[in-house]
């Protein structure tokens, strides 16, 4: 039970600036979700709390200590890793009893906690087999338990689902989540797949570059996404982008060549200053739909079909829209073939406008 | 079809096997042959009549006998072991605690350091026993064991730790990782996760550095002088070759009861001894 405080976190390798800044409070029971592309960060600021990495400047608590200096064994976490790093000369038993034995805990105790992990995760006929002689799935399970039968303050996941199948993973996925809605336990988990984080996580940080990018609820996330990165990262297929110029035509225009909409009236105090200047807009594959006769014709583009991609539930099109390509996702009963003329229509209310030289949401 | 692949297999497997075996054995054998052959069968004529060099109709052990009886072999046998021995351990502790340090701690100069470690493998004992001589001399310890079990370690701790630096390496470094955050030191987690797992590795370093100190010569010739320190290998040589007298059968059942414990070593861990030079934990 404990929240975890990182106050102005930097971590600097001899060249790099792996993380710059980061400020983060992550509340007591909350599973926060640190997400982005290979090299962001992420798994650096989770081995500076596991205390795998030595902080270069910052200060990182949990509960209510200061843990800087404090070695791994000394901060009460426990964490999976990607490659689960089972105790290959152990059995699956002892890799679990192992952070109980280092803790002296008496032997019933020890017995006790790990037949309740195995009953939890359902491996309780594995307890005598060497890892070697398990499963991706099984691993993985075994992982988790060596971790919950700690009772530790704060569980640490470092991808914990990458080397599992896509099915596994779905699976394994949900799993978790019901564990930890089970053990209430304050939990980080680093991922660089988007659905994962949108999945689980209470809250989801996106990291680039070292830098916290944004913070908060999957949804809020999803719909209201702080700049162009975020939004092209989260949701898949990913955001659509697409340059235009903001034109005053007694209502505000967002117009390129082949693509001209109305921009909504909520939107004019935030975009007038932008009149004459290029900005981006975002729209996401599923605001968009075939044009019918209902649609106001200031919502509505000609695109070209290149390629119909039929996912079953939905349909997604690549369409070329002037010079600028987009993927839209329609409704499954939609019958349209490649390089034929079709009209679009979108939801101008969810409308995304970034400006184009700092990526940040208008 | 069927046919030409098996003439192709005959020719490219089998017949450079059967030489490369014959190659490799064939000196075994005639220092076997050699050694249980009656003096009378050694020294005669190459041209006599019934000369058979490849084999004896009149296998002895007097040579054997000999060997026991009228040299200090069993003598020279236990100070090569004792010897080999001792430098093995001293010099796995050493390769053990550098190899782990070399491949998992980060500290300034590490790369140079290993590089030079590395380096001083490379110089030849010819070289260096020159000085080695001078230091053995200042401390006074020469025609004493302690000339070789200390001296030994300069060529067998730069291998140990190359070895099992490169072993190190290949464990990944979330196991101790997870044991750090499960509740070991640093410490801990490398006696108790990584040197478990590094047992073949440690094995062959083990095997290798006790074969080499075995079969080393040039520093035993030089620290020892007296022949009931000798080694096996000095001994043989400088005992039973007399001017230019060679006591062959004697040399020859000396060097194949040398040979004994190291083929033993190296057939008991033969399988260790694969997987320590391929690598660990896979999966």
């Amino acid at each position: 039970m404990a929240q975890v405080l990182m106050k102005d976190l930097n971590k600097k390798y001899d060249e790099v600036h792996a993380v710059k800044d980061v400020n983060l409070h992550i509340r007591d029971k909350e599973f926060v979700v640190l997400v982005g592309p290979s090299g962001c960060g992420k798994s650096t600021t989770l081995r500076m709390v596991a205390g795998l990495e030595e902080i270069t400047a910052g200060e990182i608590s949990i509960g209510d200590r200061v843990v800087n200096d404090l070695p791994p064994k000394d901060r009460d976490i426990a964490m999976v890793f990607q490659n689960y790093a089972l105790y290959p000369h152990m059995t699956v038993y002892d890799n679990m009893a192992f952070g109980l034995k280092m803790r002296k805990f008496p032997k019933a105790e020890i017995q006790k906690r790990v037949q309740d992990a195995a009953e939890i995760l359902g491996i309780q006929e594995l307890l005598k087999r060497k890892p070697r002689q398990l499963s991706g799935g099984q691993r993985q399970r075994v992982a988790v338990g060596r971790a919950i039968v700690r009772h530790p303050q704060v569980f640490l996941f470092d991808e914990p689902l990458s080397n599992l199948d896509a099915k596994l993973r779905v699976q394994m996925r949900v799993e978790l989540k019901r564990l930890h809605d089970r053990l209430e336990t304050t939990a980080i988990y680093v991922t660089h797949d988007q659905v994962e984080a949108m999945t689980l996580g209470d809250r989801v940080v996106v990291m680039k570059d070292g830098w916290v990018q944004q913070v908060g609820e999957p949804l809020e996330l999803y719909g209201h996404p702080a700049n162009r990165f975020v939004a092209g990262f989260i949701g898949s297929p990913a955001m659509n982008f697409i340059e235009v110029g903001i034109k005053d035509g007694g209502a505000l225009w967002a117009d390129t060549a082949g693509f001209r909409v109305k921009v909504p009236a909520n939107r004019f105090d935030r975009l007038k200053s932008y009149v004459g200047q290029p900005v981006t807009v975002g729209i996401r594959p599923e605001d968009l739909h075939l044009a019918t006769g209902g649609d106001a014709a200031d919502a509505t583009f000609d695109a070209v079909v290149e390629v119909v991609e039929p996912l079953g539930s939905e349909i997604l099109l690549d369409v070329k829209v002037g010079a600028s390509s987009m993927v839209a996702r329609v409704d499954p009963t939609v019958r349209v073939k490649v390089h034929e003329p079709i009209r679009l229509a979108l939801n101008a209310e969810r409308l995304h406008f970034f400006d184009k030289k700092s990526e940040v949401a208008i | 079809m069927l046919i030409e692949r098996r003439w192709k297999k005959w020719v490219f497997f089998y017949i450079p096997l059967t030489v490369f075996v014959i190659g490799t054995l064939f000196p075994f054998y005639w220092m076997f042959v050699t050694a249980v052959r009656p003096d009378s069968e050694l020294y005669r004529s190459w041209r006599a009549v019934n000369n058979a060099p490849f084999w004896t109709l009149h296998p002895t052990l007097e040579h054997f006998q000999d060997l026991m009886a009228k040299t200090t072999f069993p003598v020279w046998l236990w100070n090569t072991f004792f010897i080999a021995i001792v430098s093995t351990i001293i010099s796995l502790f050493c390769g053990l605690l550098a190899g782990y340090a070399l491949a998992r701690l980060k500290f300034p100069m590490a790369g140079t350091l290993g590089t030079s470690i590395f380096v001083t493998y490379l110089v030849p004992p010819t070289l260096l026993f020159i000085p080695l001589a001078d230091i053995i001399r200042n401390f006074q310890l020469g025609n004493t064991p302690w000339a070789l079990i200390l001296t030994y370690p300069t060529f067998l701790v730069p291998f140990c730790t190359w070895l099992l630096m490169g072993y190190f390496k290949t464990i990944p470094k979330e196991l101790e990782e997870c044991a750090r955050i499960d509740g070991a030191t640093r410490f801990g987690a490398m006696v108790r996760i990584i040197f478990p797992i590094a047992v073949p590795g440690i094995l062959s370093a083990g095997i290798f550095a006790f074969t080499l100190s075995w079969n080393e010569f040039i520093y035993a010739l030089i620290f020892l002088s007296s022949p009931e320190r000798k080694t096996v290998p000095v001994g043989v040589v400088s005992e039973l070759i007399r001017g230019d007298i060679y006591f062959w059968g004697q040399l020859m059942a000396g060097a194949l009861l040398g040979s004994i414990p190291v083929a033993l070593v190296y057939s008991f861990f033969v399988e260790y001894y694969v997987t320590g030079l391929t690598g660990s934990v896979k999966g």
